[in-house]
């Protein structure tokens, strides 16, 4: 067992990619958006992660979104990227975009044309892990549906 | 209670009696680092569960068949045996689900009804949340002021709390043996003594220590002790209150329902004997049989010995741990006597992070709040990783959690 370290994975990790680290370590849209017309909190209590998702409108375009929270690297990754895609977007594409992202780590649908959330792909072979992939996301769709604020995962 | 000079165990030999330790993870041989969590265990303990539905089963205190007599002298025969594994009166013995069941218990009949409104309880940081919140709740019902004991950045109590909180109006003290995150080990024996001074009750979770070193209610001179079955080396849903059985006379019924009673009427009800007063229903007569067997197979190995052992390996481990580097360990690093449980986090890596890495190795700890939130607020850490040992742990498993934790770092480029 002492020789482990003569086996280790390959540099290009399945989970892990580059980019996630990339946005886990510099988050986009890191901050809370002031004043916001939803507020979601979104807490996955068996493992601690938090996700708190501001956002503003415009008509029915997403102006402006942010998120403050604390967790592993997939959901605050998941959560950044998330920010990253939908800003701008209008409510019904960003919604469509949050039910593929979900469909996505289910294994069902078609994850093409999904752009860098791609990358988070890897969580379907991680069950585990795929509440914290989604935490954000069903905060998402959660911002734009209705008017609660929290989202429990249990 | 001292723990000097054991012999050493065979570790290789016990190995074998522990079926599950044989399989592989991802293809990698298993490194069951989560005993603080749960313990795996022996095929005495599986055997015995086996042979008595094979055998014996029935329902018990009930009925005069044979089968009936055989399962009752079973269960009551178990009663003696774990008690005597803590060396408490067998009469201040009560069967509970696990720790948490015995600890609601203690808050629900002793707490919120015998303590009076401006009494207060002393609690710690470090509690899991099992003594924790139900005496939050205990609390609120009855009135009663809560005082917690902080602790250093090693992790130990505070000596200036004790002092401080072990006065007037304290009236009980709700404490670990041994922390589930930490690993410290907290003077129970020290504590109780003071809180007998000042008219004080102690009620101990001895989840992390009954499995791990030699606990006796007797020289500790406790009120109450509680811990689970699974844990050590027994079966889940079994676990065992123990209290003064003057204590569970005082107190009024947790539970109700079959055989806590004495006489049934539409008008007036009378409790059963202590403590089975405090059993309502029918109980797990098999994980009792169990958790005898693992009494018996801890007892056989030595739980001297095995708190020797986890010694060498949490040093072993702490020795690695600063190898690897970029960790921080969360709980006494000197060395002196602790338990087998050793938090830590590494560099930016979240403990989830670490957790999914380590499981791709073969090696399993545990990643999160350990259900101790207050304690992670503490340390100001939103989770950590644990790896805890046990008697059927090895030096080369340690090294293996070394080697893995290499691997995180690779991984995350820290």
């Amino acid at each position: 067992m002492a020789n482990m370290a003569a086996s280790f994975t390959p540099v290009d990790d399945d989970l892990y990619r580059e980019i996630i680290l990339d946005h886990y370590r510099r988050p986009r849209h890191k901050h809370a958006v002031v004043p916001a017309d939803r507020t979601v909190e979104a807490n996955n209590p068996l493992c601690g992660d938090e996700i708190d998702l501001t956002l503003r409108f415009d008509g029915d375009d997403v102006a402006e979104i942010g998120f403050e929270g604390r967790g592993c690297s997939i959901s605050q990754a998941s959560a950044s990227m998330l920010c990253e895609a939908v800003a701008g977007l209008p409510a019904d594409d960003a919604r469509m975009l949050a039910h593929r992202f979900r469909d996505m780590l289910k294994g069902e649908g078609d994850d093409s044309d999904i752009g860098d959330l791609e990358a988070l792909s890897g969580v379907r072979a991680y069950p585990m892990r795929v509440k914290c992939a989604t935490l954000a996301w069903n905060a998402l769709l959660q911002a734009l549906d209705s008017d609660d604020t929290a989202v429990n995962e249990t | 209670m001292t723990v000097t000079s054991a012999p050493a165990l065979d570790v290789e030999r016990l190995r074998r009696d522990f079926p599950v330790l044989q399989r592989t993870l991802h293809g990698r041989p298993l490194v069951y680092l989560d005993s603080a969590a749960t313990s795996q265990k022996p095929l005495a303990v599986l055997d015995a569960m086996e042979r008595y539905y094979h055998t014996s089963n029935a329902n018990v205190h009930r009925g005069v068949h044979t089968l009936g007599n055989e399962a009752t002298d079973a269960f009551e025969a178990g009663r003696v045996r774990v008690a005597e594994f803590i060396d408490g009166d067998p009469s201040g013995l009560v069967f509970v689900r696990n720790a948490t069941e015995g600890l609601n218990l203690v808050a629900s009949s002793y707490g919120r009804e015998l303590l009076r409104p401006g009494d207060r309880i002393v609690l710690t940081v470090m509690e899991h949340h099992s003594n924790l919140v139900p005496w939050q709740l205990a609390a609120e019902r009855a009135g009663l002021e809560i005082a917690y004991i902080d602790v250093d950045d090693d992790g130990l109590l505070r000596q200036e709390d004790v002092d401080r909180f072990l006065q007037p109006p304290t009236k009980l003290v709700a404490m670990s043996h041994q922390s589930n995150v930490l690993g410290a080990i907290n003077d129970v024996a020290g504590i109780t003594r003071r809180a007998h001074e000042i008219g004080a009750v102690v009620c101990i979770d001895a989840a992390q220590s009954v499995p791990h070193m030699p606990v006796s209610v007797r020289e500790l001179d406790v009120d109450f002790l509680a811990f689970s079955g699974h844990k050590m080396c027994g079966p889940m849903g079994i676990g065992a209150l123990w209290a003064r059985p003057e204590l569970l006379e005082r107190m009024p019924p947790f539970l109700a329902g079959g055989s806590m009673i004495s006489r049934v009427s539409l008008e007036r009800t009378t409790w059963n004997t202590v403590p089975h007063k405090f059993e309502a229903g029918t109980p797990d007569v098999a994980s009792v049989v169990g958790l005898v067997a693992a009494c018996d197979y801890l007892d056989g190995v030595g739980l001297a010995a095995i708190h020797q052992h986890e010694l060498s390996l949490t040093r072993h481990m702490l020795d690695v741990l600063d190898e690897v580097g970029e960790v921080t360990v969360y709980g006494p690093t000197a060395d002196f006597d602790r338990g087998g449980a050793v938090s830590f986090n590494l560099a930016d890596v979240h403990a989830h992070d670490v957790g999914t890495i380590l499981d791709r190795e073969g090696v399993a700890v545990r990643a999160g709040h350990h259900c101790a939130q207050p304690l992670m607020r503490r340390f100001d850490v939103a989770a950590t990783a644990r790896a805890s040992v046990y008697l059927y742990n090895t030096h080369a498993e340690v090294d293996a959690l070394g080697a893995a934790l290499g691997e995180v770092r690779r991984v995350f480029r820290v």
